[in-house]
């Protein structure tokens, strides 16, 4: 592959069917009546977008008042694959075996996990990936961990009544799962879980991650939680990393019996 | 027609022990109101507004009538009384309440009372029939819609922008448009006033939002030679208000179920079963289909392990219908295709299920949800599973098809999301529109035993909820592997115990004869 080695074609770009053709597809919608203006207005608004030879594979009317246009054209951009810096927590996925062991081993007792979807949200579907036995394609969630005790609080969960849970149940892990995010509300439900936790003084000693569909490192790193996982990860990537913050933040080199004394 | 050779004693057994659950419940159920009840009550009389702080005046009245000890009698009698005696309209009355200029009693005479707020209860009766009457009539002048209805959501936030897209969604051949709910309005304790432009995920049921969109459909509908149906959320705290604000604006289908809000939104129990039943007595008498949620069921528990629970919350959603007086042609009993597109043979399972739900409920306009669990990033992919999803709706005779959105799992659909939708439903039910009646499935082939499975348990299960009840059964998180308790959740401040002299006068005037005399119930 170009992206692999060094050297001038170390630029990535789209690949159509010619390497670096820089082919793309796109669609979009216009709010003006289908005819040829509405694909020329297609056109030269791809030209803008920095297209070259965008052309027109589809055009339809939606109805009087809009119409659908189905593009190609030649993307000149590239990128410089070895200029890439990930924001990505950095842990090592075990599997659910090894992460019972070694969850045995450090800690003496069971990794205490609780998690919810909070404030207006009503969807279960991301928490319920991570955390239910069942877990989500093949990956089983955090309740099948024999060193888990994962609680499940489900939807529309307070943030002061997810602090008050994590307190009561001395969890060492608070997964927070934000699915809605139309106008930014994921952000303003995230502040105010912060908040409460600050004001619990959970800062230092719970591990808090975020995840969801647009939930990145970056955005749970930016909002004072320790990681975000977006689409694609499963209950394993997340007790892998709590495990790997447990480990940091109580020093690697305790012995379980230390740390079943700790608790 | 039936096609899968099923076991009729079977289908009879199981409505049975679904009819058993329901009277259980129901009964127990009407020996105590909620303040939803009773606000929607007085939202029938024709009360509403909001107060200085947006307190809605329902609201305000139910709770001075709770303060005063004078709920459990039901709010018709007192607010009745007081209009006669002091000849306020019922807007009048409810502003006194708030400027405190207004004490409201027991009426010394309580068999006046009973006549004025009858007489009230048949005022709004009118209207909604009135109602019904003007959906009959543009269903009778516009052209057809042919089944599987093409249901499709909006879900901008702001009711100005979602009409602009439910307009252009029916231009593009939708049936039915949906307008999707803000997330956390069904734990809202109120009704939010007014028409609305902020919203997450959804638009706010407010009886404006329903005038405006109602309006915008019918201009629609009329330069198109059709009759666009409204959909709404009768789910959550205020079910009966919902039900009281769609009969009032003419929505024609409303989702609700009798047990979702328990199980997904923790509401209380007790107060969902009172309230479902007002509710669905109000859908029922304006002609509204109400959609069941059992498709639900499907995002926590797996759509093939599962697939019996949704069998038997059906037949128990038939039947509280049945107790609110619903005819079966209303009863849009919800189900979805929802199995993981990596097992094998799932497509057949599918099919099984649809065909299986198809002929257990010959008569009803059932709902069919398209998949949403597994669909993911990839459109291209969701747009193929959807299209599977389609030809299941279509040889199976579903009535009503939400139609699914190959960027379900990405954001609230764009313009042209729904347009290929409409498309892709618009391809399959044209090119297949009777394949249904071509299909015979192989006698004690995997698709009929699957089907045959599925009965066997979902009887057995009612039968075990028969025997424990139902209370004990969502305890046991026997839906959706969800437990709930009598005395947990949301609302359940707002359940009173009636008085013995509780009057309203609604189940009355609205019940007909037949839901009346099973419930014991005088003859009106």
């Amino acid at each position: 592959m170009n992206g692999a080695r060094p050297g001038a074609d170390y630029i990535v770009r789209p690949y159509g069917d010619t390497m670096n053709d820089g082919r793309v597809q796109l669609s979009f919608t216009l709010p003006v009546p289908f005819g040829e203006e509405a694909k020329e207005a297609g056109r030269q608004l791809a030209l803008k977008m920095g297209l070259e030879n965008p052309a027109i594979a589809h055009a339809e009317a939606m109805g009087p008042d809009f119409t659908f246009l189905v593009l190609y054209g030649e993307c000149t951009q590239g990128v410089d694959m070895s200029a890439i810096v990930l924001d990505q927590p950095e842990f090592e996925t075990l599997d659910k075996a090894r992460l019972d062991e070694l969850i045995a081993d450090s800690l003496g007792r069971k990794l205490v996990v609780v998690g919810a979807s909070i404030e207006t949200d009503a969807h279960t579907v991301g928490i319920d990936a991570i955390m239910n036995m069942k877990g989500y394609n093949g990956h089983k969630g955090l309740e099948s961990y024999h060193q888990i005790r994962a609680l499940n609080l489900g939807a529309q969960v307070d943030s002061v009544e997810l602090v008050r849970r994590a307190i009561a149940e001395r969890a060492d892990v608070v997964l927070v799962s934000q699915v809605v995010t139309q106008k930014e509300i994921h952000v303003a439900n995230l502040k105010r879980l912060r908040r409460e936790l600050d004001k619990a003084g959970l800062g230092a000693e719970v591990i808090v991650v975020v995840g969801g569909p647009r939930i990145t490192h970056e955005l749970a790193r930016e909002l004072g939680f320790d990681a975000g996982f977006g689409p694609g990860s499963y209950a394993e990537d997340v007790a892998s990393f709590a495990m790997h913050e447990w480990l940091r933040r109580h020093g690697h080199q305790r012995t379980p019996a230390q740390e079943t004394n700790d608790t | 027609m039936s096609k899968l050779r099923l076991d009729q004693a079977q289908i009879d057994a199981a409505r049975a022990a679904a009819a058993q659950i329901a009277r259980t419940v129901h009964a127990e159920a009407m020996t105590r109101t909620t303040v939803a009840v009773e606000r929607a009550t007085l939202r029938l009389f024709g009360l509403d507004g909001v107060d200085a702080e947006d307190v809605p005046l329902p609201n305000r009245v139910v709770s001075d009538l709770l303060e005063r000890g004078l709920l459990a009698h039901g709010a018709a009698l007192p607010v009745a009384a007081a209009m006669q005696a002091h000849g306020l309209s019922i807007q009048q009355l409810g502003e006194a309440v708030v400027a405190g200029t207004l004490e409201l009693n027991m009426p010394a005479d309580i068999a006046a009372a009973r006549a004025e707020a009858f007489r009230l209860g048949e005022v709004a009766c009118a209207r909604i029939c009135e109602n019904a009457a003007i959906r009959e009539r543009s269903l009778e002048a516009a052209a057809p819609a042919r089944t599987p209805w093409l249901y499709l959501i909006v879900a901008t936030g702001n009711i100005y922008e979602d009409i602009t897209q439910a307009r252009a969604a029916a231009e593009q051949g939708a049936d039915v448009i949906a307008v999707i709910r803000s997330t956390g309005q069904s734990l809202l304790d109120y009704v939010p006033y007014g028409a609305t432009t902020e919203g997450f995920g959804g638009t706010y049921a407010t009886q404006e939002n329903f005038r405006l969109m109602r309006t915008a459909l019918d201009e629609v509908g009329e330069k198109l030679g059709r009759y666009i149906r409204l959909t709404n959320y009768c789910s959550g705290l205020c079910m009966p208000e919902i039900a009281a604000m769609g009969a009032l604006e003419r929505l024609d289908m409303m989702l609700n179920d009798a047990m979702y809000g328990i199980i997904f939104r923790d509401i209380n129990l007790q107060r969902t079963f009172i309230d479902q039943f007002f509710s669905r007595m109000i859908n029922a008498y304006a002609g509204i289909i109400i959609n069941t949620g059992e498709d639900n069921y499907l995002t926590t528990a797996d759509a093939y392990e599962a697939a019996h629970t949704l069998l038997a919350s059906q037949f128990i959603n038939e039947q509280f219908a049945r107790l609110s007086g619903m005819p079966v042609h209303l009863m849009g009993l919800g189900h979805a295709f929802e199995i993981d597109p990596a097992m094998e043979n799932g497509f057949l399972w599918e099919l099984a299920h649809a065909q299986l739900v198809r002929q257990a409920f010959p008569d009803a306009p059932l709902k069919y949800m398209p998949p949403t669990k597994y669909m993911t990033g990839n459109i291209f992919r969701g747009h193929v599973q959807d299209a599977l999803f389609n030809i299941v709706g279509s040889a199976t005779g579903q009535h009503i098809q939400l139609l699914g959105i190959m960027t379900e799992a990405i954001h609230t659909p764009f313009l042209q999301d729904r347009f290929l939708a409409v498309q892709n439903a618009q391809y399959i039910f044209n090119t297949m529109r009777d394949l249904g009646d071509e299909i015979e499935f192989r006698a004690g082939g995997r698709i009929e035993r699957r089907a045959q499975a599925v009965l066997a348990e979902a009887l057995s299960m009612l039968q075990e909820i028969a025997a424990i009840g139902m209370t004990a059964a969502i305890g046991r998180g026997m839906f959706a592997d969800i437990s709930r308790q009598p005395d947990g959740g949301k609302g359940l401040a707002g359940v009173i115990a009636r008085a013995d002299d509780y009057y309203n006068p609604f189940p009355e005037l609205m019940l007909p004869g037949r839901a009346r005399a099973e419930q014991g119930m005088v003859p009106a």
